[in-house]
């Protein structure tokens, strides 16, 4: 069973925006999308590593700082003619407070 | 209250026309459209491919039913909804079935008939046209049973009427009135070739011929032609090809002026104002038309009347031809015939199959027929649009732009001679061979298709020409060449003009606003639109606008560039390139306290910190803005750097004080937004040191004053800058340096540097503005001003020590 820890409030990451995660070993990138919905993906583009956390969110997809590659929040696939995967955590909201699977 | 159009021709002309309309002018009729072929609308001229069973009535349909449907455009179509007569005093058509609809435009779209010589027997069955659906279901139908077809008219679509109904199994002869095929765009030479070809291929051929009767089996069926030599062949089909006549019956009956066609002025409107023509039934300045593409200029040039915007003129152009048989190429364009002011440069090589032929006169190319070897048509095509000089080529001319090196050929279709792998995508590294696979193999038909299967042209843009000849050079006829007004991206069909005009009209003050305005597809827009729409709120509301950081490009929302290991790089501004011991010690501390791995200095006269830790960002501004440095904007689209020499003030040659003029400017205009990034140089002398004709913006002090230049760039496309004006006073530069930006700011495209949105809009255009109008210039310039009010920020200061923005540099949580 995947241990659900508690990582912030959803105002701490603005609508459109994405904060960053830190573990011993990956950083995760959570998303808030227009409708508050919260993503949450490995902080990693699967093309050349950008950080998706600094990138241009757009509906349910975040667009990759480095070289425009466009990968979807739900699935961490890389959209259009592009192929490739992120690895997508599971995160939830308990009213306000953003829950991590870890 | 809409006004009426009806439209009378559901062809080609007819609802390419609607097509543009719908674009320009989408709520401004209600339409109706007339239609004698019981369909929606398709692409008449791959008729031919659908004969050979290349492709499908499905695929050749333009617009379905549904599409009429969805634009709220009233289609009748059938026999019975020809219409008969028109009331052109009441305003109303009617048709055969009584159906009576009133206009206030009308439109011609009833395109052409084909010619059907009157020989004995013409009427009987089995005597058809090559014009429509029906035409092909008969053949279709006919080769499925029978053995032989003849077909009368050895002209462009007789051939491919005669190639179809090989591949359909027949045994085809062709009769030609005279001895060269396709004498409209042949040469006897090249059509030898064409005849050999096509005989080998299986097509037999009567020239020459004169037909003199069709023989029936008694009960109305054709089963032979006779010639007047005597020879009689025995025949199950009979397809006239023999040219078209345009369709002007009804027009005559209404009394419209007509002689070949129906008469209309460069506009596009007949003799009776309300009522306007397009397509293949018009006559324009004399001319009759056959082709497509002059019946879709006709229809953009009629439907910008139609939307009354009144500004689109119709001037007939060249059209070139290829034959749509597989396997042949053959291309022909203008005229090829030579007559005492002309001449021919000819290559014959029978044994390859190839012949080339271009006629020149006045140094300029007047036709050219090419059978074989097409690969230099367009180019050939190309020069004789723009009325090119050859007089300096053509001893090289038909050995063909490969063998011509670059000189005078600005690059056009020389794509079209690389080799394979040859790489276009610079950026990417895309290979001529992926992308023309690619557009096979995954018909891809746009440049957006390639850009997302391929990469190519996908990041700087700057091979997007060559894409663009590529995809053009791989589909040939089936490619519909870009369009100029291009959406801005795939969220809308709006372009940047109409969003930046449609900002200040609608008091659209935020992103949502623009994009439920404009009913964009997702209401987020995307990585393209975002940042663009973003900085047109900025620049049209200074002061008003709060700057949405969510729709910045990382380097802009962060104040650093990203680097490929998702560090930063900080650049502190040095104003005019000019630093001090302090500010140097100051930068050398920060580089050690936050273990900066690499210090370089820029093309832009400054320091560049390397490979900073987006964490450590806040902290080394801080101490950079604790030793009297600011932001120097090295990530944005905005005021780079004011590049200067030493000038007058140490150098033996300066005329004036570069570095001070170089200061101020840079004092006037940092912090500020622009489409794209903006470089300024100042020199002090003609020896121009600090390269002042490649930047945006260049001062080049001579000894009476300043020149200035504009629109240089020294990226990966050269442009050296264009002399705008000199000026005597520093006021003057000042004021023309802040005037310039302001205009570029509130013109230029997002991501459009200045050099191209010169080449735009050229270079008069902006002198006019704000070099002979001193008025606009001072407006211009006191805009700029009033913008940099809110925009002379620090935003290093505001995130180092100000609190803004903070949570976007710390992690929400560190987990261990």
């Amino acid at each position: 069973m995947s241990n659900w820890i508690e990582i912030g409030n959803l105002n701490d990451i603005p609508p459109l925006g994405s904060r960053v995660v830190k573990t011993n070993d990956v950083d995760i990138a959570v998303f808030r999308t227009a409708n508050d919905e919260i993503f949450a993906l490995r902080d990693q583009c699967p093309h050349k590593h950008g950080a998706l956390s600094q990138g241009i969110v757009h509906g349910n997809r975040v667009t990759c700082p480095l070289h425009n590659w466009v990968i979807s929040l739900e699935d961490g696939q890389a959209q259009g003619h592009d192929s490739g995967c992120t690895k997508t955590f599971n995160v939830k909201l308990d009213g306000e407070t953003i829950l991590l699977a870890v | 209250m809409k006004s009426k159009l009806v439209v009378i021709g559901n062809g080609m002309a007819g609802m390419r026309t609607v097509e543009e309309l719908l674009k320009v002018a989408p709520e401004k009729y209600d339409i109706t459209v007339f239609g004698a072929e019981p369909y929606g609308n398709y692409n008449r001229i791959m008729l031919s491919p659908v004969l050979t069973g290349e492709k499908t009535i499905e695929e050749i349909m333009i617009n379905d039913l549904a599409w009429y449907e969805e634009n709220n455009i009233t289609l009748h179509a059938g026999a019975d909804k020809e219409v008969v007569s028109i009331d052109r005093r009441k305003k109303t058509v009617q048709a055969k079935d009584g159906t009576s609809v009133s206009y206030d435009r009308l439109l011609f779209a009833t395109g052409s008939n084909p010619f059907i010589i009157p020989l004995p027997g013409h009427e009987l069955n089995g005597v058809i046209a090559f014009r429509d659906i029906a035409d092909v279901d008969t053949m279709l139908a006919v080769a499925k049973k029978k053995k032989n077809a003849v077909i009368i008219g050895g002209g462009l679509l007789g051939l491919e009427a005669a190639n179809g109904l090989m591949k359909q199994g027949m045994n085809v002869t062709v009769i030609h009135n005279v001895d060269v095929l396709m004498n409209r765009q042949l040469d006897q030479p090249s059509a030898k070739l064409l005849e050999q070809s096509l005989k080998e291929r299986g097509l037999t051929f009567k020239l020459a011929a004169a037909s003199k009767e069709i023989h029936d089996d008694g009960k109305g069926n054709v089963t032979a032609i006779s010639f007047e030599d005597g020879e009689k062949l025995a025949t199950d089909l009979i397809v006239m090809a023999v040219g078209v006549r345009p369709n002007i019956a009804l027009a005559q009956k209404v009394g419209l002026h007509c002689d070949k066609g129906i008469f209309v002025n460069d506009t596009m409107q007949t003799y009776d104002p309300s009522i306007y023509a397009v397509g293949e039934c018009v006559e324009h300045r004399g001319d009759t038309f056959g082709l497509v593409a002059p019946l879709f200029e006709q229809a953009k040039v009629c439907a910008n009347h139609l939307a009354e915007h009144g500004i689109a003129n119709y001037r007939s152009s060249a059209v070139a031809t290829k034959l749509k048989v597989t396997g042949i190429d053959l291309f022909s364009a203008g005229d090829f015939h030579t007559d005492e002011n002309s001449e021919e440069i000819v290559f014959q090589d029978p044994y390859r199959g190839v012949y080339k032929k271009v006629v020149i006169e006045d140094n300029k190319i007047k036709g050219t027929v090419l059978y074989g070897d097409t690969m230099d048509g367009s180019w050939y095509f190309q020069m004789m649009k723009d009325e090119t000089d050859v007089s300096e080529m053509r001893d090289r001319l038909l050995f063909g732009q490969a063998h011509l090196g670059d000189s005078g050929t600005q690059g056009v279709s020389a794509v079209a001679n690389l080799p394979d792998n040859a790489e276009i995508c610079g950026c990417n590294g895309v290979c001529k061979g992926d992308i023309v696979n690619a557009i096979a193999a995954e018909s891809l038909f746009t440049l957006d298709d390639v850009r997302d299967a391929t990469k190519a042209s996908a990041s700087c843009g700057s091979c997007t020409g060559l894409v663009e000849q590529l995809i053009a050079d791989t589909l040939g006829s089936d490619f519909n060449e870009t369009e100029k007004r291009k959406s801005i991206c795939r969220c809308t069909e709006y372009s940047h003009d109409e969003i930046r005009a449609a900002i200040p009209r609608n008091e659209l003050k935020s992103f949502h606003a623009v994009s439920d305005f404009l009913e964009f597809s997702s209401p987020d827009g995307c990585h393209v639109c975002r940042p663009a729409i973003n900085y047109y709120l900025l620049a049209q509301w200074p002061g008003e606008y709060k700057d949405d950081s969510r729709s910045r490009f990382i380097n802009e929302r962060s104040h650093a560039n990203i680097q490929k290991d998702n560090t930063y790089s900080v650049v502190p501004r040095m104003w005019g390139g000019l630093t001090t011991p302090d500010e140097l010690r100051a930068i050398a501390d920060a580089a050690e306290k936050y273990n900066v791995p690499t210090v370089k200095v820029t093309g832009g006269q400054r320091i560049d910190l390397l490979g900073v830790a987006k964490e450590d960002l806040p902290k080394i501004w801080k101490d950079l803005n604790n030793a009297g440095m600011v932001s120097g904007h090295a990530y944005g689209k905005s005021l780079r750097t004011v590049k200067t020499c030493v000038g007058s003030t140490h150098c033996r040659f300066g005329t004036q004080d570069a570095m001070s003029m170089g200061v101020n400017v840079e004092k006037m205009s940092w912090g500020s937004w622009t489409p794209a990034k903006f470089k300024i140089a100042v020199s002090g002398c003609p020896r121009n040191c600090a390269e002042a004709t490649i930047k945006d913006f260049g001062v080049v002090a001579v000894d009476s004053g300043w020149e200035l230049y504009v629109g240089g760039n020294g990226g990966m496309k050269v442009r050296v800058s264009d002399f705008l004006t000199k000026v005597t006073t520093d006021e003057e530069v000042m004021e023309y340096a802040g005037a310039f930006m302001q205009m570029y700011r509130e013109q230029g495209h997002h991501n459009e540097r200045t050099a191209p949105w010169i080449e735009r809009v050229g270079l008069n255009f902006i002198k006019d503005e704000m070099v002979e109008n001193e008025t606009q210039r001072k407006e211009f310039y006191a805009r700029f001003l009033e913008s940099q009010k809110y925009a002379q920020v620090d935003p290093w200061a505001e995130r180092a020590s100000k609190g803004v923005d903070v949570i976007d540099f710390v992690p929400l949580k560190q987990i261990n």
